[in-house]
């Protein structure tokens, strides 16, 4: 063919094209799923995204920068969003760099949560780079005036079948990249895969090893200050009067900060700052009301509040006759996210805006909300993502970036780093909301279960921003803004009520979601969200529904699933750990769970060994081993990661933690009252078997774990001591008081 | 005006004798290894060695550092050339967020440069004051035992100070 | 060997026989006898003879005598008894009595087996290792009679027959009754049998000749049980009986002899594992005097505010003591209060400046009101120790955070007012670490962060500033014997902690 191919022949996706012009190495073109109107959705965040160039950007002198709407938490992303970069342009990963959220620059990808970065932004990435890549060819064959079917791509380069070559900088000009993305795409084949899928080592990991600047804690622009807050004792308290006077004289101390409710102290060094705060906070006089609920009785709290009652399911047949029915109540405690570094931000404020350096998981929603507070354009505020320690979801990240910013705007000129203390990280952050669930269910005389009824009562599981009266800054101010009224999360995935449906046969089933709007303590998005305790109740019920039949519980559950790759992680995580061969004794025992999370992201099976100290009652996680389906899994290494971290996490969730209040104050405070796990209980071992199913859509899998491991657990402890404990945490006196003497 | 040795290097310190260490590190020399993570001992993100012995460097004045030798992650190797400890971690790829690693490997220092062969159990004891919440332990003792290993291997000192008293 | 001269017949028959007449020539003195003078005999070979065999006869006698006195016959084992054999009701009860009597910290190691023997127990006649009371029928007392583990309770006498080490408090358990002890009994043998034999007892010669315990025993031992005081209430007594018996409080709080013996000034005060045991009488230096109320709640949570947090040998005795009703534990404070008497009326006073200082703000709670001016002085002028204090402990110590995880007053603390700087080294140097997965106060090890004279200028203040008494002598020598491991110093786990998790054994610097 002699007539020039243009860029929009090459994208114009007609089948024939694509076909003729795909080497062996391409799929055919993977689509989003398709909308019930006219055009096919563009794949992942090209959805909102549509332009290339907001994911790929190619310089002159060849150099490639990948831009994402998400963030890295410590989960990996980075170099899994590279890893799909690199190997769908064929480009050399060491040469691609990584640009994370930056309202300033990239686009808007929401928050980086709910395990959706893969899905959504990876996604994007691998289309946009697929179709980039076709560009690039496309380009190439212009100038050579041949046809692109004989050419390759490696290295960064286009290379015809007679060795011409041209560097993607070379082929770049303008706005070659500033096109609109097509449904379809190239996509290279996983048995070609040289990048993807491979266990490459992350790209952070080195700096963050030798002291180099990581981290929201390490910026430091010229001429920065260093602020505290001084927060009120409680949620009800009011400053009643504080003398600022003798703190002002402080050596290096710059300004007291005062609005409302809202204090804080401004020095030019961080431990001034640190007395400083010490001797303002012991200045101020609050009024203090006991706004807490009774923590003696928490369940019964949560469920005599109002609530909103949503049936998320129901085909609830006639009762069935005989059987046997069984039933059990579950509950949970507050929870805390317990960033191990508190959270923290820096602010400038200048004549042309407000920078934000923040970890927040959402640069965007943030920014809208310090906007908000401080009546500026969203336009003059720039929120820039940089890392804080692991988040595990809605931590006090985005409040102290709002701190930053009211202090900053009393600061012009200079930029203001605030730094939260343990102790305020710990009683300000939003906790994961205290549930309760309930189930009955009848076996038939078959061992089959055929009626359920689960519910499940919950606060909502979502306050992130959305507004600045989800900031603690903006309701403290003189001025305050009002927290937004709560709302559920819909199905499918859920909030209170996430995994609240479970993934089994159930022919006559019923799951009622209690929404309960009023929220005694400041609650948000806590990993996994509501699939913790529904999948806890969920696996342990179904243990005891199993027991109660007189079933293996591993063989009972894959009679109850169809799903063909969830009967495949569960055989797997079975047979890794020796299911079948393994002799429980006294208080030693086995437990098994199983759960997809939000029965759409990643499959998740975790057996456990439990080892329980008669005397104590002290229970130790001996060895967990898990199976995961995450799709196509892009970093092998990485997944693994997530899931050995989750499993270690649930155990301390599920073992010791819970928020402990009076009715003034948190009292739960630091590690000294909130202790987690540390390295004595970390069990002897923990696998993760990954099953690759290449090809197919990238699973969320940063959150499959949480769940299937504390139910794994109580069913582990059940099965060594004969006890079946339901409210979490299981503690040792908990334990021991069920075991007894 | 305060003398202190921080990975070898001579500083002078202009700053009052009770600021904990953790600040001098961060602000006054631009050391990112050195975290806070509570400013209580609760902890172990600050954790650096004084004299070989790991220290909880938010609540150490530098006060208390006078002829004392300090040695920070960045003591224990480059970005360019990591030390063993540090090759170990990467290798293992044993971090999430990463924020507590740099404490962990000081811990883990300390203890290698008094025992080149702890026991899992000793490695476990020795570790008990660093907190993870991320749940990486599983590959942070894996790394310490691949340390062990390159230690032994190579057959060199580990990189930084002395023996404790 | 001035024991075995003052034991051997043939001195005192040397001294007081009216065999000895005079004429024979001085006969060469032995074991530093003193020289014989007239000897007299029919003939000097055959006299010599005759007295030798005579010495022999009475050395035999006496030994045989002392033999037969001190030996015990082997009680016959049994089949161990099925676990069923028991009322349950009984086992609990033994339970909560093993609980208070505290069998499980001296005989369980620290996450080890439960009732497993095999600590170690430091004594002046050498280190001793606590036996497995599991019912294992070869290396436990799963073979034990009741009538054996009774004997072996009230006289220190194993089932074998062997005499058991007074590091065994049976000169206490010797109070209980009848039914406590089957209770006990009861309790221990439905216990997880184990399989396990404590390491061999590391003791010179002769103390390695467990019939020597006899004599201890006939000069120490008075055997139970527990007979009422008629002048005093029934809940004196039962707290009499508690203290005494079960609970043995005396064998740490109470000095001893030489020989290892408690000696007649009940409560006066000892040492215990490397730590101070404060003195539970009239000497008590706790700066705010205890009251029933004080002591009511320290037992029962470990801690109190104006008295002191127990992380030491006190720390597991407490945890142990939530198995006690609280009626019972009235009758224990009730019994101390005895003991303690009332303080004196400048001791009061004093107490009650201080205790308004504290509440005032002060947070320093200076003992003395002089010392609030030191206190005051600008940086230049501190001690190093005042310097070191203000840096490293104020910001936790004067936080005000309420106890028990706040960092307690030191002015109301008793460590800074006790006999020795010990406790109050051993907390410094080792820290209070964190329990396993439970709420605890956890305070940072500061070994590494001091060094030898920077902690004896730091402890020097700590006396000065927050004490009552005399500043402490020996200090030097304290902190190089705990640094150098010779002797490890156990920190238990707070008030409601796993016993068996947490225990920090130093010796080696964390």
């Amino acid at each position: 063919m002699t007539s020039a191919i243009t860029r929009r022949h090459v994208l114009a996706g007609t089948g024939a094209l694509i076909v003729s012009f795909c080497s062996s190495s391409r799929l055919l073109a993977q689509q989003g799923p398709a909308a019930a109107g006219n055009a096919p959705p563009l794949p992942g965040s090209l959805k909102t995204s549509p332009f290339l160039d907001s994911w790929i950007r190619v310089d002159a002198d060849g150099r490639i920068t990948i831009l994402t709407g998400k963030c890295e938490l410590g989960q990996g992303i980075k170099t899994a969003l590279l890893q799909i970069a690199a190997e769908q342009l064929d480009a050399p990963f060491a040469s691609l760099k990584l640009i994370t959220a930056d309202t300033a620059v990239t686009a808007n990808e929401g928050f980086t949560a709910g395990s959706h970065s893969m899905q959504d932004s990876g996604t994007a990435i691998m289309h946009a780079a697929a179709q980039v890549r076709a560009i690039l060819i496309g380009e190439a064959a212009a100038r050579w005036g041949v046809p692109p079917e004989t050419f390759k791509t490696q290295d960064g380069a286009v290379v015809a079948a007679d060795g011409r070559h041209l560097t993607y900088g070379a082929l770049v000009a303008d706005q070659l990249l500033h096109v609109e993305a097509q449904p379809r795409s190239s996509l290279k084949h996983p048995t070609f895969f040289k990048v993807m899928g491979k266990p490459i080592p992350r790209v952070d990991i080195p700096a963050k090893l030798t002291g180099g600047a990581a981290y929201v804690q390490d910026v430091r622009p010229p001429g920065m200050v260093h602020a505290r807050i001084v927060r009120p004792p409680g949620y009800g308290a009011s400053l009643a009067n504080v003398d600022t006077a003798a703190v002002e004289k402080m050596p290096g101390v710059l300004k007291v900060v005062r609005d409302g409710n809202f204090l804080a102290v401004v020095a030019e060094r961080e431990f001034q700052a640190i007395k400083a705060m010490r001797r303002l906070a012991a200045a101020a006089r609050w009024d203090e009301k006991a706004s807490l609920p009774d923590p003696s009785n928490l369940p019964a709290t949560i469920m005599a509040l109002p609530a909103q009652s949503t049936a998320i399911l129901d085909r609830r047949q006639r009762a069935v006759s005989g059987g046997k029915t069984l039933q059990a109540t579950y509950t949970r405690p507050y929870q805390v996210h317990g960033s191990i570094g508190p959270s923290c931000a820096v602010a400038l404020l200048e004549n042309d805006g407000l920078t934000v350096w923040t970890h927040t998981q959402g640069v965007y929603p943030d920014r809208q909300a310090i906007a908000e507070m401080l009546k500026l354009a969203p336009d003059r505020v720039r929120c820039i993502h940089a890392e804080g320690s692991g988040c595990y979801g809605h931590n006090g990240a985005d409040d102290a970036a709002a701190d930053a910013a009211l202090i900053a705007r009393a600061f012009r000129g200079r930029p203001v780093r605030v730094q939260w203390m343990r102790e305020q990280e710990h009683a300000w952050e939003p906790f994961g909301p205290a549930m309760v669930s309930k189930v009955a269910a009848v076996l038939d005389d078959k061992a089959n279960i055929v009626d359920w009824d689960y519910a499940v009562w919950s606060n909502t599981h979502t306050m992130r921003p959305g507004g600045a009266g989800a900031l603690l800054a903006a309701q403290h101010m003189a001025q305050p803004f009002a927290a937004p009224p709560p709302k559920p999360i819909p199905q499918p995935e859920g909030g209170g009520d996430r995994n609240a449906i479970p993934l089994y046969r159930l022919p006559s089933a019923r799951v009622t979601h209690h929404f309960v709007p009023q929220m005694p303590l400041r609650v948000s998005a806590l990993r996994a969200l509501g699939a913790y305790m529904n999948v806890f109740s969920i696996e342990s019920f179904v243990d005891e529904l199993a027991q109660a039949a007189g079933a293996d519980p591993v063989e009972f559950r894959l009679r109850h699933l169809d799903d063909a790759r969830a009967k495949d992680v569960v055989a797997l995580a079975s047979q890794r750990f020796g299911w079948d061969s393994f002799r429980s004794e006294r208080d030693r025992g086995r437990g098994f769970a199983f759960a997809r999370y939000k029965n759409l992201a990643a499959y998740c099976a975790i057996a456990a060994e439990v080892q329980v100290e008669h005397e104590s009652g002290r229970a130790r996680l001996v060895r967990a081993v898990a199976a995961l389906d995450a799709g196509q899994a892009v970093n092998p290494d990485g997944l693994v990661n997530q899931v050995e971290g989750a499993i270690i996490q649930s155990t301390s969730w599920t073992l010791y933690e819970s928020v402990s209040f009076d009715q003034r104050r948190i009292t739960s405070i630091d590690w000294s009252t909130y202790p987690i796990l540390r390295f004595d209980a970390v069990p002897d071992s923990v696998e993760v078997h990954v099953i690759d199913r290449p090809g197919q859509p990238f699973l969320g899998s940063g959150e499959a774990g949480q769940g299937p491991a504390a139910a794994a657990i109580a069913n582990a402890i059940a099965d060594a001591t004969g006890k079946r404990l339901r409210d979490l945490p299981l503690t040792r006196q908990r334990i021991k008081a069920a075991i007894g003497v | 005006m305060m003398k202190l040795d921080i990975n070898g290097a001579q500083h002078e310190i202009d700053e009052d004798p009770d600021t904990p260490l953790l600040y001098v590190l961060r602000n006054n020399l631009a050391l990112n290894g050195a975290k806070y993570g509570c400013g209580l001992g609760q902890c172990g993100a600050c954790t650096v060695l004084v004299d070989g012995e790991a220290v909880f460097s938010c609540l150490i004045p530098i006060l208390l550092l006078e002829s004392k030798r300090v040695t920070t992650v960045e003591g224990l190797g480059t970005i360019e050339n990591p030390g063993p400890l540090q090759r170990a971690f990467i290798e293992e790829q044993a971090a999430q967020c990463g924020y507590c690693i740099p404490g962990m490997m000081m811990r883990a220092q300390a203890l290698l440069q008094k025992n080149a062969r702890p026991s899992d159990a000793d490695i476990r004891k020795a570790l008990a004051p660093n907190l993870c919440r991320c749940g990486t332990h599983v590959r942070i003792l894996r790394a310490v035992r691949r340390a062990v290993a390159l230690m032994q291997s190579a057959s060199m000192a580990p990189a930084g100070e002395g023996r404790g008293q | 060997m001035v024991l075995l001269i003052c034991l051997d017949p043939r001195y005192y028959l040397a001294r007081q026989t009216g065999k000895l007449t005079r004429g024979m020539g001085t006969l060469q003195p032995r074991w530093g006898l003193p020289p014989c003078r007239q000897w007299d005999c029919q003939s000097k070979p055959m006299a010599i003879i005759r007295i030798i065999a005579a010495l022999a006869i009475v050395c035999v006698v006496v030994v045989a005598a002392f033999v037969a006195f001190a030996w015990r016959s082997p009680i016959d084992p049994i089949n161990r008894p099925d676990t069923t054999a028991f009322d349950p009701a009984l086992v609990a009860r033994g339970a909560q009595l093993a609980s208070a009597g505290n069998c499980m910290t001296c005989h369980t190691l620290p996450g080890g087996r439960a009732f497993a023997g095999g600590v170690a127990v430091a004594t002046p006649v050498g280190i001793l290792h606590s036996t497995n009371i599991t019912p294992d029928a070869d290396t436990g007392i799963g073979a034990w009679s009741p009538a054996a583990f009774t004997r072996a309770m009230r006289e220190g006498v194993d089932r074998a027959g062997r005499h058991l080490y007074p590091a065994f408090p049976y000169d206490h358990f010797t109070l209980l009754d009848d039914d406590d002890l089957a209770a006990l009994y009861a309790f221990l043998m439905t216990r997880e049998p184990v399989r396990a034999t404590s390491p061999v007892n590391e003791v010179t010669f002769p103390f390695n000749q467990r019939l020597l315990i006899a004599g201890w025993k006939l000069l120490f031992l008075r055997p139970g049980p527990y007979k009422a005081d008629p002048a005093h209430t029934a809940s004196w007594n039962r707290g009499a009986y508690l203290v005494e018996g079960l609970a043995h409080c005396g064998a740490c709080h109470t000095p001893r002899n030489l020989l290892g013996a408690e000696t007649k000034s009940a409560f006066a005060g000892g040492d215990t594992e490397g730590w101070s045991a404060y003195a539970l009488n009239s000497a008590s230096p706790a700066p705010v005097p205890w009251d029933s109320d004080a002591l009511h709640f320290y037992l029962r949570n470990g801690w109190h505010g104006d008295h002191g947090i127990a992380r030491g040998p006190m720390a597991p005795v407490i945890n142990n003591l939530d198995a006690i009703s609280d009626a019972d534990l009235g009758a224990v404070v009730g019994y101390f209060a005895d003991i303690l008497g009332k303080p004196t009326e400048e001791r009061r006073q004093a107490a009650r400046a201080l205790l308004e200082r504290v509440r005032a703000g002060d947070q320093s709670g200076a003992a003395k009101s002089a010392k609030t001016a030191a206190q005051a002085a600008s940086a230049d002028e501190q001690t190093p120790g005042a310097r070191i204090y203000q840096s490293a402990c104020a910001p936790c110590h004067e936080s005000g955070r309420p106890l028990p995880f706040g960092g307690i007053n030191l002015a109301l603390s008793t460590g800074p007012s006790g006999p020795n700087a010990r406790n109050v080294l051993n907390v410094v140097l080792w820290g209070l670490p964190a329990a396993n997965g439970e709420r605890a106060p956890i305070m940072p090890a500061f070994a590494g962060s001091l060094n030898d004279q920077q902690l004896t200028e730091l402890l020097n203040f700590v006396r000065a500033q927050f004490g009552t008494g005399s500043p402490w002598t020996g200090i030097e020598n304290d902190i190089r014997e705990a640094r150098s491991g010779r002797r490890p110093v156990m920190i238990s786990p707070a008030h409601g902690s796993d016993a068996a998790s947490a225990i920090a054994s130093q010796g080696d610097t964390q």
